[in-house]
Parts: structure tokens; C-alpha cells; sequence
């Protein structure tokens, strides 16, 4: 169910815990297997549950309890901007108008051709950055104009 | 009092932060003094409590006193935890640290590691900011490759093995016991206390967790003392802190200064208020520290005592600037949907309070306000404060009560004439993007 490449990644992680302990490494082996297959099925979190020898909803749990897994198919790129107090001082709800203008979607949508879904954000630990977001949960863009924005999404759209 | 660069000192941004930058930084020197002189963990421990050192997560605990709640003698594993969760609205010192000095937060870890005779420890870190998480991985490879971490450090009978382990999106998961569920694979939701993580921690075992400043300060007084680093400061609140400056300033960011320099100092470190406009409230701890007016903010200095004086709390030391231009029921309204967002449901108090402050502000902001809706706001947090597991609760309801107290008038024109009292042009020109020259 999950790549070669993805499980011995999963192996890695374990090897952090206690050798009792392998549940530790849930939600790393979830990120791992939602970074290879774009987002977590209810197949995925098994396939990680089993791998991990512990009972499948304990994982489906931990995969609907945090924020940055997701539940659903996402767009190829998904945008997650800062509107928390903070960053709102400094334009993080401008940014976030500027991208649902620019791709025409709301929070929580996918534009048609698939390519770039939106979500609001929490403080993401990098106010003095705002306006911030993060492109597929890993990447963090700071100080973002609008002129970065765009810049942004045309080198996304590629 | 004023700026001094202890944690922060001799950085270049993104190009120094590997080991061989920290060595000739004068890193890691502490550890191995300790290790060669085989100094007794009891005077490690003597010498932090000397720093009167407070825990930089928030609670301000004193750090020392904390480490000596760890059984000395316990027959089994012991663990010490890192809260790199830093996910409190406004704080983000603890990025720049594990970025640019990552190694001082692992000799800390060490050091705290030989004095409390832990055998593994773990640094959790904040999901979001995932490419830090990378480095740090970088970070502890370079250590165990140079004998700093792993079997017999440094050629001595003393064994610590540290990992990194990443959080995925969730606020509570900075509470510590809830972090310990976390590692443990689980719901990240907090524990009844007692019992306390130093006898009933991380798998059940005794453990210490602190905040990633906390470790960061730990190298400094082990090297030039405990009383060279809380001269730095003032009494009661030893050394110096990261203040991260967000909001409606020239220059936003983090600024290491001794604790007791004045508000108004480290204002203008931040290149004063943006615009020339004028102060209108400060939320100096974080975004569950109680708001502070401008007139008696402008009369604090930056240490614990003086800002729970003012009747708010240092808390992480986020100190979030709101000008004139600022509504301030828009404000706290945004900042309790964060609260409903974040509880994690385990406690009626909390999971249906905060829904309700947030539905309350939120019909206030948007023109439906009642005229006893700040009676209810009131009432609504009385019955959530001190009812709850954790303190999530209490972080949800000083904000409401503080907003209310110190800028009623301002809800009070809401209720009544349905709309905000600065107008909405305004308050959009004055929290329109703002890059400053940082960047
Ligand atoms: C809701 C909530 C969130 C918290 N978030 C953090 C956090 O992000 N980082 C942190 O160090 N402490 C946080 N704390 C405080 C921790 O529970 C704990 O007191 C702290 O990590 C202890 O470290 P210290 O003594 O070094 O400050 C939080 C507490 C609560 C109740
Ligand atoms: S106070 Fe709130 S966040 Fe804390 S345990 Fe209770 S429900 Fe969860
Ligand atoms: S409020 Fe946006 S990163 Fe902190």
C-alpha cells in the first residue's frame, strides 16, 4: 500500500522511540504517507496502523485530531494563509483576500482544474514574517506582497 | 537595562548555526567542563537555581527549583522533553533560536540531561514550521558525530540520546502533558494533574519538559555563572529574554534584552509605531495574556514583576503592538475563534465556553450585540476559569475579560449603534501588508 521509499522513511522514525513504543511514530509515518499519496484515505491510515501494530482507529484518531492532515483530496497546491490577530495586524487578512480574489475560491476550496486549494490558517510561529503562509504544509513563504503572491502562483501554475 | 545578545550573540542569520559555528561561538565548552571536572549534578542544579532562570514557555516556573523535583535515584528510563510547540499567537523566538543557534538548545538539553540523570529526550517541534524540524535532524547528526550525543559522551560513563519529533497542527499540543501524549502517538490531550510529569511523564515515566529558550539558557550559566546571568536582569528575573515584536510597529521581530529594560525601550528598538500613529493597547505575553492600555503599558519594564503588576502576565514574551487604527472588539474576536478552534473538547467548561465567547464577540463585531452581552461575556468566562483540566481555559477567558475591562466603551458603541467605532477604511489602511526592512 505505501511505497518502499515511504516505509523505510517510517523505519526511521521508529528507530527514535522505545523499541515498545512504536505507536510513537504515528504521526510522522502519517505525514510520510500523506506527502506520497497527496492526502490520507481511510486505506492510507490503516495501511500506517498496520505497519505500526496498532488498531486502526487509534491512527484515524490521531490523523482527525491535527490540523495539517487531511481527510480529503486537496488540490495539488494547497495554501494555507495566516489570519490569526498577529499576522492580521501587519496584512494577513489582505493576503488571504488577495489569494480567494486571484483564484477565485473561498477557505476550504479547490479551484476547478484541481491545481490549488485554500485554507485558513493558525499562528503558524512566525508572526514577525506576516504576511505568512505555507504551501503543502511544508514550506513556509514569508512577507508575502501581493506582488510575491502572484509571483508565487505563476511559478506554481508551471 | 537594555539590549544584550546571550542566546542571540555572534549570529549571522542563516550561515552559522552548524556545530563548528557554535564551537568557535564558545559552544559546548560548559558540557565539557562538566564532563571533565565529573561536577556533581546537585551543583548543576545549585547553579541554575543561582540564575533564578524562569521558564520562558509561558508560566515562568523557576527552572532550577523544577529540576530538582526529578527523583534522584528511580529504577528505570527518566526523559527530559523540549516544547519547541511554540504556537501561541504572537510568539515566535523559539523559530529564530532553533534555526540559526540549534546547538545551544541541544548542549542545554545535555547538561540538563547529566544533572537529572535522563537517559533520552525528545524536542518537540511545531509542525508548521517544518523546514526547522530538517535542520534540527541536521543539527543532532553533527552532534552525535562528535561524540556529544549518543553512548558515552565524550569518553565518559554519562549516555543521552536526543530526537526530534514533529507536531501536525494543534495549539493544545504546547500544554506540556498534552505533549506527551503526543509522543506518545495519541489525541493530543492533556492529563489530570497530579499526577505531575516529574513523577508520571512520557510513558508513564519521570520527566522534565521545558521551553526551547529555557535549554537555550542553560550553556550561559553553566559557562559565566549562575549570578553573571541574573545580574543581567533584575532580581527575581535573572538574565535576558527574547521578546518577538508583532503588530503595528516599524520593524517587527524577535530582540534579546536584559529583563527590566522598559517597554518604551524596546519600542523603539521595534522602530516605533508604524505610521507615527498612536499606541492604542499592547498584549505584552502572548495572545492569553490579559490586553494592557497604552498609558499604563508605556510605564512597565519587561520582566515578570512589573507586567503582572499591570495586572497581565509575561507569558512567552509575544508582545503584540495594536495602534489607534485597531477595533478592538474585531481583535478579540478573532482571537477567541482561535481559542474555540484550539480546546480540545475534553472539558464541558471549556469546550462549550469558548464557543460561546467566540459566538458572543462575534454577534457583537457583526451588529447583533445585546445590550447584557458583557454581563454574559463576564459570566461566560467566570465559569470557565479555575473548572477546567488544563489552562487553555483560563488563556480563552483573560483576553475577554481584559478586552472588556480596558476597552468596554468601545463594545458598549458596538451594542449600540451596530457597527465599530473606528471606522472600517481606517482599520483596513492601518493593517494593510507591512513588510518591514527585515525583509
Ligand atoms: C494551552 C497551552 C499552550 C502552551 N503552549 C506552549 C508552547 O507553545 N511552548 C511552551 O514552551 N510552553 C507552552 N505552554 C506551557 C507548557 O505547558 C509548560 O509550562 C512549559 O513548556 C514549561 O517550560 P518552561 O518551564 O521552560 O517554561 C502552554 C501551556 C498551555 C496551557
Ligand atoms: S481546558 Fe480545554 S483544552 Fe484544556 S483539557 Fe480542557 S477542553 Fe482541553
Ligand atoms: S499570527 Fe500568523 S504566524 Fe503567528
Amino acid at each position: 500500500m505505501l511505497s518502499q521509499e515511504s516505509l523505510k522513511l517510517i523505519d526511521v522514525e521508529v528507530a527514535k522511540y522505545p523499541s515498545d513504543q512504536k505507536q510513537s511514530a504515528v504521526m510522522a509515518a502519517l505525514r510520510i504517507a500523506q506527502q506520497e499519496k497527496g492526502w490520507l484515505a481511510r486505506e492510507t491510515i490503516d495501511a500506517v496502523a498496520s505497519y505500526l501494530d496498532m488498531p486502526a482507529i487509534a491512527a484515524f484518531e490521531v490523523a482527525s485530531f491535527y490540523n495539517m492532515y487531511d481527510l480529503e483530496p486537496v488540490g495539488e497546491h494547497k495554501i494555507t494563509v495566516c489570519t490569526n490577530l498577529p499576522c492580521a495586524l501587519s496584512g494577513g487578512v489582505h493576503a488571504a483576500d488577495y489569494l480567494k480574489q486571484k483564484l477565485g475560491i473561498e477557505f476550504n476550496e479547490t479551484t476547478p482544474d484541481g491545481k490549488f486549494t485554500l485554507k485558513e490558517g493558525e499562528c503558524m510561529g512566525a508572526c514577525g514574517d506576516a504576511p505568512v503562509l505555507l504551501h503543502n504544509n511544508h514550506k513556509m513563504c514569508s512577507w508575502m506582497t501581493t506582488e510575491k503572491i502572484d509571483q508565487l502562483l505563476a511559478d506554481l501554475a508551471k | 537595562m537594555s539590549a544584550r545578545n546571550l542566546i542571540l550573540a555572534d549570529l549571522d542569520g542563516d550561515r552559522t548555526w552548524r556545530l563548528q559555528d557554535y564551537l568557535a561561538r564558545g559552544g559546548y565548552a560548559a558540557l565539557k567542563k562538566i564532563i571533565a571536572e565529573s561536577t556533581p549534578p546537585a551543583d548543576i542544579i545549585a547553579e541554575v537555581k543561582a540564575s533564578v532562570l524562569r521558564g520562558r514557555g509561558g508560566a515562568g516556573f523557576p527552572t532550577g527549583l523544577k529540576w530538582s523535583f526529578m527523583p534522584r535515584s528511580f529504577p528505570g528510563a527518566k526523559y527530559l522533553a523540549c516544547n519547541s510547540d511554540e504556537g501561541e499567537p504572537g510568539t515566535f523566538k523559539d523559530r529564530d533560536i532553533l534555526r540559526y543557534n540549534p546547538h545551544s538548545v541541544i548542549e542545554g538539553m545535555i547538561i540538563a540531561a547529566y544533572a537529572m540523570g535522563c537517559e533520552r529526550g525528545y524536542n518537540y517541534i511545531h509542525g508548521e514550521i517544518f523546514e526547522v524540524y530538517d535542520r534540527f535532524e541536521e543539527a543532532l547528526a553533527e552532534a552525535r558525530a562528535a561524540g556529544l550525543l549518543g553512548d558515552k559522551i565524550l569518553g565518559s560513563d554519562f549516555s543521552f540520546d536526543l530526537f526530534a519529533h514533529h507536531g501536525y497542527g494543534a495549539y493544545i499540543c504546547g500544554e506540556e502533558t498534552a505533549l506527551l501524549e503526543s509522543i506518545e502517538g495519541k489525541k493530543g490531550q492533556p492529563r489530570f494533574k497530579p499526577p505531575f510529569p516529574a513523577s508520571y511523564g512520557l510513558y508513564g515515566k519521570p520527566t522534565t519538559i521545558n521551553n526551547t529558550e529555557t535549554f537555550a539558557s542553560v550553556p550561559f550559566i553553566l559557562r559565566d555563572g549562575g549570578e553573571t546571568f541574573l545580574n543581567y536582569g533584575k532580581p527575581n528575573n535573572g538574565g535576558t529574554k527574547l521578546f518577538s515584536i508583532s503588530g503595528h510597529v516599524n520593524r517587527p521581530g524577535n530582540y534579546e534584552i536584559e529583563l527590566g529594560t522598559p517597554f518604551s525601550e524596546l519600542l523603539e528598538m521595534a522602530g516605533g509605531m508604524r505610521g507615527g500613529r498612536k499606541l492604542k493597547g499592547v498584549i505584552p505575553g502572548g495572545s492569553s495574556s490579559p490586553v494592557v492600555p497604552a498609558d499604563i503599558m508605556m510605564d512597565c519594564t519587561m520582566d515578570y514583576d512589573s507586567i503582572s503588576k499591570a495586572g497581565s502576565m509575561l507569558g512567552s514574551g509575544a508582545v503584540i503592538v495594536m495602534d489607534e487604527t485597531t477595533c478592538m472588539v474585531r481583535a478579540l474576536e478573532r482571537l477567541s475563534y482561535f481559542y474555540f478552534e484550539e480546546s480540545c473538547g475534553q472539558c464541558t467548561p471549556c469546550r462549550e465556553g469558548t464557543g460561546w465567547l467566540y459566538r458572543v464577540v462575534h454577534r457583537i463585531e457583526h451588529g447583533l450585540g445585546r445590550p447584557d452581552d458583557l454581563d454574559l461575556l463576564n459570566s461566560v468566562t467566570t465559569n470557565i476559569m479555575g473548572r477546567t483540566i488544563c489552562a487553555l481555559g483560563d488563556a480563552a477567558s483573560m483576553p475577554v475579560q481584559s478586552f472588556v475591562k480596558h476597552f468596554g466603551d468601545e463594545f458598549a458603541y458596538h451594542i449600540e449603534h451596530k457597527t465599530c467605532l473606528v471606522p472600517d477604511d481606517v482599520q483596513r489602511e492601518g493593517s494593510k501588508i507591512y513588510v518591514g526592512p527585515s525583509c
